[in-house]
């Protein structure tokens, strides 16, 4: 790619970018949301257009004016939502618009498939549907479905976010495989390890322009990190010692199933204190949603107890576990969806848990404004003013917003899912270090996350779930990456605290 | 190659220019429309405004169309609020009227300051029901509310038919299928010349707005109809909401249909709604579902049609010209939206920088 510039209305999404990537090598392109990564690899996949700049495929100057013309000159893209039809299987998800004549010749497709799995060792059944397929086999048939049109440049964007550590490995494996065979790999990233383990060289965006690239061997992971913010930064995240001994909140035997009839909670059973942070780690989807809705109360097919400062609130809406006093703060983990109304202002949203507590009919905002000011303030909201619609800030900004009237109710409990999804460096530390202050507060905090890094130095304790139920809790002192990867499997610890 | 890229910093005057514009594309269209027609477009824009403005007459008779317009908008601008595509105003001020009609025809001696309350409040609930059973559908089984209402409309209109040619026909018509006059006293008296509907729309626009921005109930509305699951997550009761609201919703759709018989029929027919439930759609959409900008915007459409019914005395033009006009003028506006929201440019091919 030479040159390469792309514009949205104003924004300089990526200005005079320029690299190059060789045959057989891994190259990582690393950088904070909002870097230019994405609008990038869209322009080499053919979504985009660039405004200016070329980009050469095997030495040949191309113009990828559509995702077709991307395929045919080998560039296959392996986007991180997958795009794959659920209820067919492996197979015709990889034909698909691939074979022109009108009945599958499911044959020559299999022994083309075979060969490519036997090249560079996938395993997978193709006839299996695409919904009875866990993420890392998902993954998988994206993969082969690129290879299978002949693709010998992959772009893999953020590959490892929703597979366990043990899955993660076996996709490096492949790629190492692939690109042993001469492929050429880019792999979008943010997580610095990755880039450390398989790549050959990184390169670091930054604000839309190209910092430097350099070659994995000659660098370190801080040096990349001042790369990427722009400045030094302490990638340490703090833990205050837990204080106290008391129990904030206790759940007995929570059940849930769901409308479908599935179970998504079994028989849970925990205790938090305060001033502790309990991280919940697992695979998406293992019951951490259910979990975190039905302590807050919208979530009410429930059974079980849950007992928060001597009451039992299982039965209890949100309203009412807010008018007895108890002050239980949810981010959740879909901000936009839930937890606010993205289309309402700043002060709007602010009042959304008690506006209802003001006599009389009308609203009154300016208890509202006050407040607004006060968490833009506290957190360095970015907004032209605190009656701008939320939507239209941007996703850090959110996220604060969000953050900001959770913890300005003066919580007794916090419940965060995913707190820093989306968000730069510098934002998420700014969480990580309110997490903390509120934690030293004396606070009960249960924390859903999904970089095991992360939750293994900012937790207390991490307990992983599995298939609705708990697996075991660790101390996150002295439990490793690789215990809390098995567990999340599935496959009970050897050490189980309680 | 045009380039189309996504703009968040479209200012309100700007947005009024590029809607304004709209507008003008709409008119300028019709011409040649007109001009195929053999007639020169501006002295027929000019004699429809002159039809729909131009005596004092001709003004009542305009404002008398968009009374029932304004109050219908503002019932489903409510609706619309709460993304609950309520296309059953038709049904609803048929219902509406239908409730007023009865206690009209059943209590004629009643006195004018006790039967017309009697009749509004009767049209509301009514109206109102006819909106609740969709909503209640709605909140508690996940119906389609649109087909819902829309079926709805059928309904309402077939048994209005239904008690015109049977048990309400007026014995005295000779036969002929039409339900008997209301009584002096069960109409709407005139205010300034025109019947005192034009009041109730005053009021009903400044408390809808006044509800909607200010008091706690208009902020609900606002967040379920934002995020359905934020309003569950802040404790609201969503179902409820819902189905309150459209019961609002359809009581306001019924007051207007009170109104219509009331006040311009003087009577019940199945012609009684003239398409103002459709109508309305078009104007609450096109008003932004914003309170003080819907009588603008009816005021606009009632003209047409006002002078719409001029032009075809006038120039022997069909008053579907009119239509065509309000069509094109919805087309218009509707894709005006496009400009606000993207900015368009035009940029030469790719020449990298040197």
């Amino acid at each position: 790619m030479v040159n390469i510039s792309k514009s949205f209305g104003d924004v300089k999404a990526n200005d005079k970018i320029s690299f190059s990537v060789k045959y057989g090598e891994i190259f990582a392109l690393l950088g904070e949301n909002g870097a230019g990564k994405s609008t990038l690899v869209n322009m080499l996949s053919g979504v985009y257009s660039p405004d200016i700049g070329e980009i050469y495929v095997h030495g040949q100057k191309l113009r990828l004016s559509s995702p077709a013309d991307s395929i045919a000159a080998g560039i296959g893209m392996i986007h991180q939502h997958f795009k794959l039809i659920e209820v067919m299987t492996a197979l015709e998800n990889i034909a698909i618009g691939q074979e022109h004549s009108f009945i599958l010749n499911k044959k020559n497709i299999r022994k083309k498939i075979d060969d490519i799995c036997s090249k560079y060792g996938f395993k997978i059944d193709p006839e299996k549907l695409v919904r009875d397929m866990s993420v890392g086999e998902k993954q998988t048939v994206e993969i082969l479905k690129v290879l299978y049109r002949g693709a010998d440049i992959l772009i893999l964007d953020e590959p490892t976010a929703v597979l366990t550590p043990q899955e993660s490995e076996r996709l490096f494996d492949i790629l190492i495989r692939m690109k042993e065979q001469g492929c050429s790999i880019i792999l979008i990233t943010h997580k610095l390890q990755e880039v450390m383990e398989i790549s050959d060289r990184v390169c670091v965006l930054r604000h839309g322009r190209v910092i430097d690239t350099v070659n994995t061997k000659e660098t370190t992971p801080m040096e990349l990190t001042s790369m990427m913010v722009g400045k030094k930064v302490t990638l340490s995240i703090e833990r205050p010692p837990v204080k106290s001994q008391e129990v904030v909140l206790e759940v007995r035997n929570l059940s849930l199933i769901d409308r479908e009839g599935i179970k998504k909670l079994d028989d849970v059973s925990f205790k938090v204190y305060s001033g502790e942070i309990l991280g919940i780690a697992g695979i998406a989807g293992s019951g951490q949603k259910e979990l975190c809705e039905s302590i807050q109360g919208i979530e009410r097919r429930k059974r079980g107890e849950i007992i928060f400062k001597g009451e039992n609130i299982a039965r209890l809406t949100p309203r009412a576990i807010f008018e007895k006093g108890l002050r239980i703060s949810f981010i959740p983990e879909d901000r936009l969806g839930m937890g606010l109304v993205p289309t309402m202002s700043i002060v709007d949203n602010v009042i959304l848990k008690d506006y209802y507590m003001q006599n009389g009919i009308f609203l009154d905002r300016t208890v509202g404004e006050k407040r607004a000011e006060h968490i833009i303030k506290m957190l360095n909201v970015q907004t032209p003013d605190i009656y701008h619609p939320v939507n239209k800030l941007s996703g850090g900004n959110i996220q604060k917003i969000l953050l900001g009237r959770e913890i300005d109710s003066n919580p007794d409990f916090l419940v965060t899912a995913y707190p820093t999804r989306g968000l730069d460096i510098g934002s998420a530390h700014l969480i990580y270090d309110e997490l903390n202050r509120q934690k030293e507060k004396g606070i009960g905090i249960l924390y859903v996350g999904e970089d095991l890094n992360i939750l293994l130095s900012l937790c207390d304790r991490i307990m992983v779930m599995f298939e609705g139920k708990i697996i075991g809790t660790v101390n996150a002192e002295d439990a490793t990456k690789e215990e809390i990867g098995l567990m999340m499997l599935g496959e009970k610890a050897t050490e189980v605290l309680q | 190659m045009i380039k189309m890229s996504a703009r968040s910093d479209c200012s309100k005057r700007e947005a009024t220019l590029i809607r304004t514009l709209a507008v003008v594309f709409a008119l300028v269209t019709v011409s040649f429309f007109i001009m195929i027609l053999g007639h020169n477009p501006i002295s027929v824009y000019i004699s429809m405004m002159d039809g729909a403005f131009g005596t004092g007459y001709r003004l009542l008779e305009t404002l008398r169309k968009s009374v029932p317009l304004i109050i219908t908008s503002i019932g489903i601008s409510l609706a619309f609020r709460l993304k609950f595509w309520n296309i059953g105003a038709e049904g609803q001020i048929m219902m509406g009227a239908m409730g007023a009609a009865f206690i009209a025809l059943n209590f004629p001696q009643l006195p004018a300051i006790i039967l017309l309350p009697l009749m509004a409040f009767t049209a509301m609930i009514s109206g109102g029901i006819w909106g609740l059973i969709p909503a209640y559908f709605k909140a508690r089984w996940k119906t389609n509310e649109t087909i819902f209402t829309l079926m709805m409309n059928y309904i309402a209109l077939k048994f209005i038919t239904y008690l015109q040619y049977g048990p309400w026909k007026d014995p005295a018509a000779l036969g002929f299928p039409k339900i008997p006059n209301f009584s002096q006293n069960a109409v709407l008296p005139d205010i300034f010349g025109l019947h005192a509907g034009w009041v109730i729309a005053i009021i009903l626009v400044i408390l809808s707005h006044i509800f909607i921005n200010y008091t706690q109930p208009g902020y609900e509305i606002e967040v379920v109809g934002g995020s359905e699951n934020t309003g569950r997550y802040a404790g609201m009761n969503v179902n409820k909401i819902i189905i309150l609201t459209i019961f609002a919703s359809g009581s306001i759709c019924g007051l207007s249909g009170m109104i219509e018989a009331s006040g311009v029929n003087r009577t019940l027919s199945v012609e009684i709604t003239r398409g103002v439930g459709y109508t309305a759609i078009i104007t609450s959409w096109l008003s932004y579902l914003k309170a003080p900008v819907i009588p603008i915007v009816c005021i606009l459409f009632a003209s047409m049609i006002q002078g719409g019914t001029f032009i075809q005395m006038a120039f022997q033009i069909p008053q579907s010209a009119a239509q065509i006009l309000q069509g094109a003028i919805l087309f218009f506006v509707l894709g005006s939206e496009f400009f606000i929201r993207y900015k368009i440019s035009f940029v030469k091919q790719n020449i990298p920088e040197a």
